[in-house]
């Protein structure tokens, strides 16, 4: 019965975490948000001490029942782990292990450390919702907007707007690699021994373990009913039940029930048993290769990208020569926008300042995968890999959209509207007159200034004595907020003539 | 089923020959045309089907159906390398259907379908017997007027369509940049006395100009027939354009007519749809005019409007699909001229479609390629659709959400994101191009502010 309690749960919290993450039109976010804000980490860093002080007093009550219920990284290895047992012969494919205690307490004290300098990249890394949120953004979710689009074009043949088709985009090559090798690890870990990942990596796993030694309900081995047939052994994902000993690591248990729920003679119990603390001690390999495997590089190559941006300049003009007068003559070829390098990153409407953003931001995706205008994607710069930045290649940060600030669970990102959006300045931006067609193509434009959202694009005469001179964009900075219409609307390509860059402080007006 | 159609129809049309006098009988052929040279091919009878309306043109006595199929419309396709080409296939489908339901008269241009559409109306043509139909094509030398490459342009279209003549050849879009235009395009380079040479030389047998402009230009160019000699003029008529054109760069058809009439010229008609408008009016008046005549599509109303004048050669039709061309010569095939009181019925319906705020946009592309990637055609054709069907998103409505979504989604289906209006900077390359002018930055931008503003409207 607790089993089956267990895995109702599980299933949906791992449905709704993982659909909210593929979610690209807002609709489940709505439900779902507060999945995502009662994650340990992301909570820690939201400072949102209601949650830490309940997913410890769960700890403390009924054991790590977070790492089998709420985290989708620990449910989804279950599922994993559950087919693996599937196969002939390997249904008690488990052996009692001990704590490998410097590794898992090595990790966890070189991920407390990255998370007080700063480290975020290596935190994202570790952390089990970041590594989920990746998986399902940059593996799942393309697969997911694939098959959408596929419905979308049904749907259009059948003049229906039940669907609408999403662009499928590669956000970042670094964060894909790392998606795919951390899919892959936990995979092959979690095929072969269960919960290996999760009691000698997770952090969080091993935070709560400090508290899960103390729970108050746990499973107990009654000596006097077991008849020492080791089932619950074999068959324990986490390797912490020894029947030699009949001890049961409570550090590590997740409180799946299994061995509840296999125990022919009713011997094991979840009970109140508080203080009668036992560890297994016979040793046992354990793979550690996860640190190592994970350490992944960040993919772009800055030579490579300063080399397209340069031979993307000299297109430029070649591209935007008006053609020969022909008439019927189809379309212009449009260039791609080509992402800046910008001297400070763009960070969200709703965060605090740059540095507050990249020190609490999990790097979850969350927000990568609401957001609609395909502004935001995992930065490749190193000192922040993985955790999302803005650019405007695609879109802009529309006026009307706050969704990364609902979902952030972090804190990272706070709840704004979007009447407060307008008044908080993230960016500013700046003109670059020789790439501007006024003076390229000597027409007139002005599109920056007609879709600026805050009216801070002031349109001024070239030569002001002139009856009929062309006019060119100023940005007014009390009023730009860094939103990215002008830049995203520039007709220049593949490098706009008016781009912005982020402001160190979000500064609100 | 189908003999019950048919007699039908010969009844409406026994019972309006006697009744109408607008009707096609009323013709005179005064073969007095002094332009008709070159044994091989003069007064010459393209082939002829029973059912079909046909029109003697009074300069040579050439029997022109009164559908005509223009080559501007086809449906295009993506090749290999991604670029768009004529569907070939499709083309040779229509053409021969069109032969066999009498449409003889086939008109295009160097300029037609991103240069495609003479040569594809070639291949398709010239499996047939090069007499069994009538060619029309224009010089348009829009962008180079020097001699040489007007003369070249000249040249390849005898290559292109796969002939040695044009049955009716013209001066492409008369009055854009008014009379001096002309006179650069045309005179200055001494092409129009090659072209009145080679009129008399029996490789162009019919000599025309076909016309967008004010009425000073038209004037200025109708002047010029005791010159050169018009053979025939193309205008654009509707049943909208004949008293409700702009009045500033297009003249009322009417005014067109009348003028063309008097001097006993031949009138070749162009868009007669409006590039499709006409037959998709808005909700309102498509009630009425099915509510007139349930049988009749909405389309047929505008053909038969051109058809009814007597001076009208050919109306173009610019057929994309199988359907199209089905629907046409149902409408030609005993065709039934409309009585007064229709003319009536549908000058007051052009009047009411005044009231929609529509863009008068004909699909022509002239517009195009904007150099800037907007789908400028694509645009406006999709708010008119929306416009007439009644499903512009206003606020306050009670079908508000529900229109305002399906405006965005269906523009985000019909034009690629790159290609939409927030993307037009106002350059006003376009301007002088559209043949209706239209001031295509401020409807481009008219619109994109009412998308703006559905998109910010995010309850």
């Amino acid at each position: 019965m607790l089993r089956k309690i267990r895995i109702v749960l599980a299933s949906i919290f791992f449905i709704a975490i993982t659909l909210m993450l593929l979610d690209f039109t807002g609709t489940l976010h709505r439900y779902f948000a507060w999945m995502a804000k009662i994650q340990f980490l992301p909570a820690v860093m939201a400072l949102n001490v209601g949650v830490i002080i309940l997913l410890v007093l769960l700890t403390l009550v009924l054991g790590r029942v977070y790492c089998s219920v709420i985290c989708p990284l620990g449910i989804y290895q279950d599922i994993v782990s559950h087919l693996s047992s599937k196969r002939k012969g390997k249904k008690m494919r488990f052996t009692p292990s001990p704590e490998l205690k410097w590794l898992r307490y090595g990790v966890w004290v070189l991920f407390i450390a990255c998370l007080i300098i700063g480290l975020q990249p290596i935190v994202a890394l570790l952390a089990p919702y970041s590594a989920w949120g990746r998986i399902v953004q940059s593996l799942f979710a393309p697969l997911y907007q694939w098959g959408n689009n596929l419905f979308a074009a049904i749907s259009a043949r059948a003049d229906s707007y039940a669907f609408y088709p999403k662009e499928v985009w590669l956000r970042s090559i670094g964060t894909l690699i790392v998606a795919a090798v951390t899919l892959i690890v936990i995979t092959v870990l979690a095929f072969k021994n269960g919960r290996t990942y999760c009691n000698t990596i997770c952090p969080v796993g091993t935070t709560l373990s400090f508290f899960s030694r103390f729970s108050l309900l746990r499973p107990v081995i009654n000596t006097e009913k077991c008849r020492d047939c080791h089932a619950c052994e074999k068959k324990c994902k986490a390797s912490a039940i020894n029947i030699k000993e009949h001890s049961v690591d409570y550090s590590r248990c997740v409180d799946c029930f299994n061995c509840i729920e296999d125990c022919k003679f009713g011997a094991m119990r979840y009970t109140f048993a508080y203080g009668k603390k036992k560890k297994g001690t016979v040793k046992a390999e354990a793979p550690a290769q996860v640190a190592k495997a994970t350490q992944d590089k960040d993919g772009s190559d800055p030579g490579r990208r300063a080399f397209l941006i340069g031979g993307a300049i000299a297109t430029t003009s070649l591209a935007l020569k008006a053609q020969d007068k022909k008439v019927d003559g189809g379309f212009a070829d449009i260039l791609p926008k080509v992402k800046p390098q910008r001297e400070t990153p763009i960070t969200p409407f709703g965060s605090k300042s740059v540095k507050d953003f990249y020190t609490r931001c999990t790097a979850c995706q969350l927000c990568v995968s609401a957001c609609p205008n395909n502004v935001l994607r995992p930065s490749t710069d190193l000192s922040r890999f993985m955790q999302p930045e803005m650019s405007y290649e695609k879109g802009y940060c529309r006026p009307e959209c706050v969704k990364c600030s609902e979902v952030c669970p972090a804190g990272a990102i706070r709840k704004i509207t979007a009447q407060e959006k307008t008044a908080h300045h993230v960016g500013l931006a700046k003109y670059y007159k020789d790439l501007c067609v006024v003076t390229t193509d000597k027409v007139d434009c002005g599109n920056c200034a007609r879709h600026c959202p805050t009216g801070a694009i002031i349109m001024v005469k070239i030569n002001p004595d002139a009856k009929n001179s062309l006019s060119i964009p100023a940005v007014d900075e009390s009023r730009c907020i860094g939103c990215g219409a002008c830049e995203n609307l520039c007709p220049a390509r593949p490098l706009s003539a008016i781009r912005v860059d982020g402001r160190q402080d979000h500064i609100i007006s | 089923m189908e003999n019950k159609d048919i007699s039908r129809r010969d009844f409406l049309r026994k019972a309006s020959e006697g009744a109408v006098a607008l009707g096609g009988a009323a013709l005179v052929g005064s073969c007095a045309s002094p332009s008709s040279p070159d044994g091989a091919s003069s007064t010459k009878s393209a082939s002829v089907n029973e059912g079909m309306e046909y029109r003697t043109n009074n300069h040579n006595g050439d029997k022109v159906s009164l559908l005509g199929y223009g080559c501007m419309r086809w449906q295009m396709k993506k090749d290999k390398d991604g670029k768009d080409i004529v569907d070939q296939d499709s083309v040779n489908e229509l053409v021969d259907r069109a032969l066999e339901g009498g449409v003889n008269y086939f008109d295009t241009s160097p300029a037609y379908l991103q240069g495609q559409s003479e040569k594809a109306a070639g291949i398709a043509l010239s499996r047939h017997p090069r007499k069994s139909y009538f060619l029309a094509t224009k010089l348009s030398n829009f962008s180079n007027f020097s001699e040489e490459a007007s003369l070249k342009m000249y040249r390849n279209s005898f290559v292109q369509m796969q002939t040695d003549y044009f049955d009716y050849y013209l001066l492409h879009a008369l009055g854009g940049g008014g009379y001096p235009q002309f006179v650069r395009r045309y005179e200055d380079n001494g092409l129009m006395d090659f072209l009145l040479k080679e009129r008399e030389a029996g490789r162009i047998r019919q000599l025309g100009f076909s016309f967008h402009g004010n009425q000073e230009s038209f004037d200025q160019f109708i002047a010029l027939h005791d010159k050169y000699h018009w053979d025939f003029v193309q205008i654009q008529m509707n049943y909208v354009d004949w008293r409700h054109a702009d009045g500033i760069r297009n003249v009322n058809a009417e005014y067109l007519y009348e003028e063309l009439d008097k001097r006993e010229i031949p009138i070749v008609v162009m868009e007669p749809l409006q590039g499709g408008r006409l037959s998709r009016v808005p909700e309102g008046i498509a009630a009425m005019m099915k509510g007139r005549d349930p049988e009749r599509s909405i389309a047929s109303w505008a053909f038969r409007f051109v058809g009814s004048y007597p001076r009208i050669l050919t109306a173009l039709s610019g057929m994309t699909y199988m359907e199209h061309l089905r629907e046409n010569l149902d409408t030609f095939t005993g065709f039934v001229p409309l009585s007064k009181d229709d003319l009536e019925f549908l000058e007051e319906m052009a009047t009411l479609m005044q009231e929609y705020p529509t863009v008068n946009c004909n699909d022509c592309k002239y517009c195009m390629p904007c150099p800037y990637g907007i789908d400028i055609p694509g645009i406006f054709r999709h708010y008119n659709d929306l416009v007439n069907e009644g499903k512009v998103a206003q606020k306050g409505t009670e079908k508000y959400r529900k229109l305002r979504r399906e405006y965005l989604l269906s523009y985000n289906r019909a034009i690629p994101t790159l290609r939409q209006a927030d993307h037009c900077i106002g350059c006003r390359h376009c301007v002088p191009e559209c043949p209706q002018s239209i001031d295509i930055p401020s409807e481009l931008h008219r619109i994109d502010s009412y998308v703006e503003s559905l998109r910010r409207d995010t309850k």
